[in-house]
C-alpha cells in the first residue's frame, strides 16, 4: 500500500517551475519544445531513481547547463525598433499627461527632486570616502600596524598608534614586509628663518622609509635620503612658501629653538583625500636619541599613544605570517605587564578612513556604520517619493486607461505598454534630476558649512564619475517608481477598458496603496521622534552635572608661552577674578594618561591624568571626600602629593574604599612615589560616553610652558573682557593668535558630531514629512474627488458636514493610526537598545518628547485631510450633480 | 570543407541515428550511445551535435505526435540525409583504406 502511495504521488511531482519558465524565456521557440520534452524525461528518470530532490537539482542544472550559443534565443529587433520610433509617441503622451495633471506632476517632479538631491549628497560623499588615498601607487599593499589594550576591569581599548619599543622591534627583527616607516606626531615649535620670521609651525617626525611606502611627489630632493639625517626636514610647497616667499628653500636652514634643521626636501601639498596631513616632516633620526624620548618611552611596552607604523607588503604578499610575528611579540612582552595585555594587529590602508573607529587616530576617519545610516536615511527618502509616484499613477490609472486600450487595439504588446511607462517615469526622474541637481549644489553648501568637520573629510568636488553615478541613480529611481503601474497598465485588458473603464479593478490595488502610505508614515514618524529624543539627549548631555563647576571660567591656551607672565599681565585686569592653571581641559574628549602600581609591583592599572596648579580644584568647585587640596609646592621635579578619585580606591581597593583612611597611602607612577592627599567625588574626566574611570591630579610643574590658564571672569560684558585679555596676550606674545574660550562652549564643542547628526536626522526628517505629506494629500484629492457624486447624494439626502468629513477621513486616520502604533515603540527600542547603550551616562527617553513627535506629524496629516474633506462636503450637490 | 568533415563523435552519433532508423530521438540516441561506447553521454553534448549535424545538413529532423508522457511535449525525430549517408561512407572509406595498408592487422582480419 505504501509503495503505491508513494508512486502515486510522483506523479505529481514536477520540475520546478521557475526553471521550466527560465528554460521557456531564454530558449529559441524552435528547440523548445523538443528539449523541454528532453529534460522531462530525465526529470521522470532521476524521480523513479534518485526520489525528486536529485531530479529537481538535476533538471536545475541542465536547464542552466543550456543556456548556450545556439540555444538562446537572438533578441528580437524588430521589438527593439518598434520601441525606437515609438519614443516619439511616448514623449508627447507623457508630456501632455503631465500637464494635465499639473498637481500630481508637481508632487512627482518635486517629491522626487528633493529626494534625490540627498541621494546625490550621499553619493558625492560615499564616493569620497571610498576614494581616500587612492593617490598612494602601492595602495593595496599598504598596512598599518594597530593596538589593542585590555585591562581588567576596564573596557578594551583600540589605538591607531603603536609603542616606539614594538616599531623598532618590528623594524629590526620582523620579516615579511617590503618597507615599514614609523610616523610620530607631535612637532611644535616656533620657526625662525635667518633669524628674522617668526611663525607658529608644526610637524611630523617620519623616518626615512616615508617616502617608499607612501606616494607624495617630490619636487626638489631626494626622496630616499631626505629624511635620512638628523635635523632634516621635509616641507610642502605651502609651508615652503609661508616660510620663504618665492625663494627656494632647498639647503637652506630654519631654526627651532636654538636648533637648525635643513630642509632637504620640499613636497606637492598633500591631495584632500589623504588621511595623512601635515605641513612639513622632520627626521626622525633627529628625536630618536633625545633624552626625553629615551628615558620617556623607548623602552615601554605599554606607551602605546604617540607612534604610527605602516607597512608595504611584497607584492603577492599576505599578512598571516606578519601577524604571527606580532602576536609572538606581543606574547613575550606582555609577560611583564599584569591585569593587562597589548596586542598588535594590521589593518588595511583602505578601512582607514572608512571603517572601524580606532583611538587616537592619526588623521580623519568616519565610523562605516554611520556612513551606512546616512545611506540608509537617503534610500528611506528615495524609496518614499517612489511610493508617491507609485501611488499616485495607479490611482490616476483610470483616465489613462482608453489610452492604453487603444495602443493595444492597434497592436501594443504587453512590452510595449510596459516599456511606454516605464519610460515616462525615468522621463520624470531624469527631469527630477535636473532640480534635484540645483537642490544639490544648495544642499552642499549647507552640509559643509554645518560643521568644520565635513569640511575637513570631503570635497564634494563633481567629477564625470560622479555625475554619471547621478544619472545612474535617477533611471533606477525612476524604474522602481515606473515598475509597478507599468506592470498595472500593461495588463490592462483592451476590451474591458474600452467598454467600460469604471468596471476596472483599480480598487484591487488599494491594499498595496494603504501598504505604501503606511510605510511613509511609520518613517516619518520613526525619523521626527529619532530627531526629537537626539535633541533631549544632546541638551542632556550638555546640562549633565560634571561633578565640577565650569560655569564663566575662560580657558586660554598658553601656546608655549610661560604661564606666569600672562598670569601677571591677566591679574591686573578688575574684570578677571581667580587664575589656575592646568595641562589639559578635561570632559571635552580628549585622554591623557598613565600607568599607575600600588603595592603589588606588577599589577598596574590606567590612570587618567591632568596637571593642576593649587587654585584648579576651588575654582571649578571639585569636591572632596577626605583630605584637602596640595600642600607644598614641589621642588624641581620633586613631586609627593597626588589626588585621587574614588575609582582609584576602589581599582585596588585601598584602606577597602575609606577615603578618610586612603589618606597617606603612596601609588607609583613614572618613577615617583605620590601620597594621596586628598580624595575627590567621583567626576566626569571624559565625554558622557565613557564611564567614571580611576583619575588624579598631580601638581603642575611651575617651569613648564604649554598647557591652560583657566580664568574665573566676574564681568558680563564678554567683548571687552576679551579686549582686555587680547591687550595682554600681545604683550607676552606677538607670534601666535589668542586662543580663549569659554568653557562651556568647549563642551559644546565637544559634542557638536553629536548635534551634527542631530541636524542631519532632522533635516531628512523634514523632508521625509514633506514627500509623505504630499504624497498623502495627493491621495486625499483623488479619493474625494471620485467620490465627490457620492459625497453630494449623501449630502442631499441628509447627512452632515461633520459626518461627510469623518466619512471621507477615517481610512487615512487609521492608518496614521496604524503607523504610530509600530513607529514608536521601534523608536524606542533603537535608542534604548543601540544608540544610547553608547554613552554611559544619559537621560531616560522622555515619552512626553516622543508623543509631542507624534502630534507634529498628525497636525499636518489633519490638517491636510480635513481641509480637502471639508471642501469636497461643502461642495454645491446641485452644481456636482448637474456638471457630471 | 571543414564545415562537412565529420568529427569522431558526430560520426558516432550519425551512426546511432541510422542504427535506431525510425526511433532516433535525442534521449534514445543517447541511451544507444552509452549502450555501445559504455561511456556515460550527457545529453547536452548530444544536443548540440545533432544540432550542428543538422545545420550541415546530414541529418533532418521532424515532429513527432504529443503523447501524455515527457510531459506532453513532442519528441523531435531524426533522419540520416542523403549528405549525411555519403558522409558516414566516406569516413569508412578512408578508414578501411587505412586498415587495408597495415600488415599485420591486415593478415588477421583476412
Amino acid at each position: 500500500m505504501k509503495k503505491n502511495i508513494k508512486e502515486a504521488d510522483s506523479e505529481n511531482i514536477q520540475p520546478p517551475r521557475w526553471a521550466v519558465r527560465f528554460l521557456a524565456w531564454y530558449c529559441r521557440p524552435s528547440l523548445l519544445e523538443d528539449l523541454e520534452g528532453d529534460l522531462h524525461e530525465y526529470f521522470e528518470r532521476n524521480l523513479k531513481a534518485k526520489g525528486p530532490r536529485y531530479a529537481r537539482l538535476i533538471y536545475i542544472i541542465d536547464v542552466l547547463k543550456f543556456l548556450r550559443f545556439y540555444t538562446v534565443k537572438k533578441p528580437d529587433f524588430l521589438n527593439l525598433f518598434i520601441h525606437y520610433i515609438m519614443i516619439g509617441s511616448y514623449l508627447k503622451t507623457s508630456r501632455r499627461s503631465l500637464v494635465r495633471n499639473k498637481l500630481f506632476s508637481f508632487i512627482n517632479i518635486i517629491g522626487l527632486a528633493i529626494s534625490m538631491s540627498v541621494g546625490l549628497l550621499v553619493i558625492a560623499f560615499f564616493t569620497d570616502l571610498v576614494s581616500y588615498d587612492n593617490f598612494h601607487v602601492k595602495k593595496d599593499r599598504i598596512y598599518r600596524v594597530v593596538t589593542k589594550n585590555e585591562a581588567d576591569g576596564q573596557p578594551a581599548m583600540d589605538f591607531a598608534s603603536m609603542s616606539l619599543k614594538a616599531g623598532n622591534k618590528i623594524k629590526e627583527s620582523f620579516i615579511g614586509f617590503e618597507d615599514i616607516t614609523l610616523l610620530r606626531p607631535g612637532f611644535s615649535a616656533d620657526a625662525r628663518v635667518n633669524n628674522k620670521t617668526v611663525l607658529p609651525f608644526s610637524a611630523w617626525w617620519a623616518d626615512d622609509s616615508f617616502f617608499k611606502v607612501f606616494t607624495f611627489p617630490m619636487l626638489e630632493g631626494n626622496p630616499f635620503t631626505a629624511l635620512q639625517e638628523p635635523y632634516s626636514l621635509v616641507l610642502t610647497e605651502t609651508t615652503a612658501k609661508k616660510l620663504f616667499g618665492e625663494s627656494d628653500a632647498l639647503g637652506k636652514s630654519v631654526q627651532f629653538d636654538t636648533l637648525n634643521y635643513t630642509v632637504t626636501g620640499i613636497i606637492k601639498d598633500i591631495p584632500n583625500l589623504s588621511h595623512l596631513r601635515f605641513e612639513a616632516l622632520v627626521s626622525f633620526s633627529s628625536v630618536e636619541n633625545a633624552e626625553w624620548l629615551v628615558k620617556g618611552e623607548k623602552e615601554s611596552w605599554d606607551h602605546i599613544y604617540s607612534n604610527y607604523a605602516y607597512f608595504t607588503l611584497p607584492k603577492n604578499g599576505n599578512t598571516k605570517g606578519l601577524q604571527k610575528s606580532l602576536d609572538r611579540l606581543s606574547a613575550n612582552e606582555n609577560k611583564g605587564l599584569k591585569n593587562t595585555r597589548i596586542s598588535l594587529s594590521v589593518q588595511p590602508l583602505s578601512t582607514i578612513t572608512l571603517g572601524k573607529h580606532y583611538s587616537n587616530e592619526i588623521g580623519h576617519s568616519f565610523p562605516v556604520a554611520v556612513a551606512w545610516i546616512l545611506a540608509g536615511l537617503a534610500f528611506v527618502v528615495i524609496l518614499s517619493a517612489c511610493f508617491n509616484y507609485t501611488n499616485l499613477s495607479i490611482a490616476r490609472s483610470l483616465r489613462r486607461s482608453k489610452e492604453v486600450g487603444i495602443r493595444k487595439i492597434v497592436g501594443a504588446l504587453r512590452g510595449h505598454v510596459l516599456g511606454q511607462f516605464v519610460t515616462e517615469s525615468v522621463i520624470i526622474a531624469l527631469l527630477a534630476l535636473v532640480f534635484s541637481f540645483l537642490l544639490f549644489l544648495m544642499l552642499r553648501e549647507q552640509f559643509m558649512s554645518l560643521d568644520q568637520f565635513p569640511e575637513k573629510l570631503v570635497a564634494l568636488e563633481l567629477s564625470p564619475r560622479i555625475v554619471f553615478y547621478f544619472i545612474i541613480l535617477a533611471v533606477v529611481v525612476g524604474i522602481s517608481a515606473g515598475f509597478l503601474p507599468a506592470i498595472f497598465f500593461s495588463r490592462m485588458k483592451a476590451i474591458q477598458v474600452l467598454k467600460d473603464a469604471s468596471g476596472l479593478k483599480v480598487f484591487r490595488q488599494v491594499n498595496l496603496r494603504k501598504v505604501l502610505i503606511l510605510v511613509q508614515y511609520t518613517f516619518s514618524l520613526m525619523f521626527i521622534t529619532a530627531t526629537m529624543i537626539g535633541y533631549d539627549q544632546y541638551k542632556g548631555f550638555l546640562a549633565l552635572d560634571l561633578g565640577f563647576n565650569t560655569e564663566n571660567i575662560v580657558n586660554i591656551k598658553m601656546q608655549g608661552n610661560k604661564s606666569e607672565l600672562l598670569k601677571k599681565e591677566l591679574a591686573e585686569i578688575p574684570e578677571v577674578g581667580m587664575i589656575a592653571r592646568s595641562n589639559m581641559i578635561t570632559s571635552l574628549g580628549s585622554l591623557y594618561g598613565t600607568s599607575m602600581k600600588y603595592k603589588d609591583p606588577r599589577d598596574s592599572a590606567r590612570l587618567y591624568l591632568n596637571f593642576v596648579d593649587a587654585n584648579h580644584l576651588p575654582m571649578h568647585g571639585h569636591k572632596f571626600l577626605a583630605g584637602g587640596n596640595f600642600t607644598t609646592k614641589p621642588e624641581k621635579g620633586n613631586e609627593t602629593e597626588i589626588i585621587v578619585n574614588e575609582q582609584v580606591l576602589k581599582r585596588f581597593n585601598i584602606a577597602n574604599r575609606n577615603p578618610e583612611k586612603a589618606l597617606g597611602e603612596v601609588l607609583q607612577m613614572d618613577d615617583k612615589r605620590l601620597t594621596i592627599v586628598g580624595v575627590l567625588k567621583d567626576f566626569h574626566y571624559g565625554t558622557v560616553e565613557k564611564e567614571i574611570e580611576p583619575t588624579a591630579f598631580r601638581y603642575y610643574d611651575e617651569e613648564s610652558t604649554g598647557g591652560y590658564l583657566n580664568v574665573a571672569v566676574k564681568s558680563a560684558d564678554w567683548s571687552e573682557t576679551r579686549a582686555h585679555i587680547e591687550h595682554a596676550w600681545r604683550k607676552i606674545d606677538k607670534v601666535h593668535q589668542l586662543d580663549a574660550k569659554f568653557y562651556n562652549e568647549q563642551i559644546e564643542l565637544a559634542y557638536s558630531q553629536f548635534l551634527m547628526m542631530v541636524k542631519i536626522i532632522g533635516f531628512i526628517t523634514f523632508l521625509a514629512i514633506c514627500i509623505a505629506s504630499m504624497g498623502l494629500f495627493g491621495m486625499v484629492v483623488f479619493t474625494t474627488e471620485t467620490r465627490l457624486r457620492e459625497i453630494s447624494i449623501r449630502k442631499v439626502l441628509g447627512a452632515s458636514e461633520g459626518g461627510l468629513v469623518f466619512l471621507l477621513s477615517k481610512g487615512f486616520l487609521f492608518l496614521l493610526l496604524f503607523a504610530t502604533l509600530i513607529a514608536l515603540p521601534a523608536t524606542y527600542l533603537f535608542f534604548d537598545k543601540i544608540v544610547l547603550t553608547n554613552f554611559a551616562y544619559h537621560d531616560p527617553i522622555s515619552l512626553s518628547i516622543m508623543l509631542a513627535g507624534v502630534l507634529v506629524i498628525m497636525f499636518i496629516a489633519f490638517v491636510m485631510i480635513g481641509s480637502q474633506t471639508l471642501k469636497a462636503a461643502r461642495s454645491n450637490p446641485a452644481e456636482v450633480l448637474k456638471s457630471n | 570543407m571543414k564545415g562537412t568533415n565529420l568529427g569522431e563523435f558526430e560520426e558516432l552519433v550519425l551512426l546511432t541515428i541510422a542504427a535506431l532508423v525510425q526511433d532516433a530521438y535525442s534521449v534514445a540516441i543517447c541511451d544507444e550511445l552509452e549502450r555501445h561506447t559504455g561511456r556515460v553521454s550527457k545529453l547536452g553534448v548530444v544536443h548540440a551535435v545533432l544540432n550542428r549535424l543538422e545545420e550541415k545538413g546530414l541529418v533532418t529532423s521532424r515532429m513527432g505526435e504529443a503523447t501524455s508522457a515527457r510531459g506532453g511535449k513532442r519528441k523531435r525525430y531524426y533522419e540520416v540525409t542523403q549528405a549525411g549517408k555519403v558522409g558516414l561512407l566516406r569516413a569508412k572509406e578512408v578508414r578501411d583504406g587505412l586498415w587495408n595498408i597495415i600488415p599485420g592487422f591486415n593478415i588477421e582480419t583476412a
